[in-house]
């Protein structure tokens, strides 16, 4: 297994791209940036599976983003996020 | 929450951040026909027809969009089977449509 390329508390920016495939990124977290919360091990790519068996596997994260950068005229507390679960291959180093 | 800036979505189901109506919470009891689809997909992709469950997603989300949004739960699951197991040559159209027309004459009877 190699290792992680983004470690817990890096900022990443999901891709936005749409394979027309199942994908499990929805649009609304497309080009959002948040901090890797977690590191949720190897997995089955949803897009390989169609036709196929979802490998090779890819590392999954689990992708916090504040829910003010999801919704330009979020009216929730200030620091409601979201926890969202996102493939290796979807994430791109942020600053 | 009508204030994505995004409107390119894959499929009927990519709606997050749409305005949508109230959420129906009411419950209802599965129905036969329900346990049976749900049985069909377990043992299809027991036998190695169907991969994964991303498979029936990407089937349900190649719905027609009236579709998606007007069939029920199982429903989609069914139609989204159907159309595998026909694109993999498991079930033959003209088997599918008498196995229809069979269970159609057999509600009317009732």
């Amino acid at each position: 297994m190699t290792t992680p390329r983004y470690a817990v508390g890096q900022r990443v920016r999901i891709t936005d791209r749409t394979p027309p495939v199942h994908h499990r990124v929805p649009t609304y977290a497309k080009g959002k940036t948040g901090i890797i919360e977690r590191v949720c091990g190897m997995h089955g790519q949803p897009e390989r599976f169609v036709p196929g068996d979802g490998k090779p596997f890819r590392r999954l994260y689990r992708v916090r983003i504040p829910q003010s950068e999801l919704w330009h005229a979020y009216e929730g507390a200030p620091g409601d996020k979201l926890d969202i679960e996102i493939f290796e291959h979807w994430l791109e180093p942020a600053k | 929450m009508s204030d994505t800036d995004k409107n390119l979505s894959w499929g009927p189901h990519d709606i997050g951040g749409q305005t949508a109506g109230p959420v129906d919470r009411a419950e209802h009891d599965t129905a036969y026909w329900e346990w049976q689809i749900d049985a069909m997909l377990r043992l299809t992709m027991q036998k190695g027809l169907l991969g994964d469950f991303a498979e029936l997603r990407d089937g349900i989300e190649r719905l027609d969009p009236d579709d998606y949004e007007n069939l029920s739960y199982y429903e989609r699951w069914s139609k989204s089977l159907a159309a595998a197991l026909l694109a993999k040559g498991v079930v033959t159209q003209q088997a599918l449509q008498d196995r229809v027309a069979m269970i159609r004459q057999r509600q009317a009877e009732q």
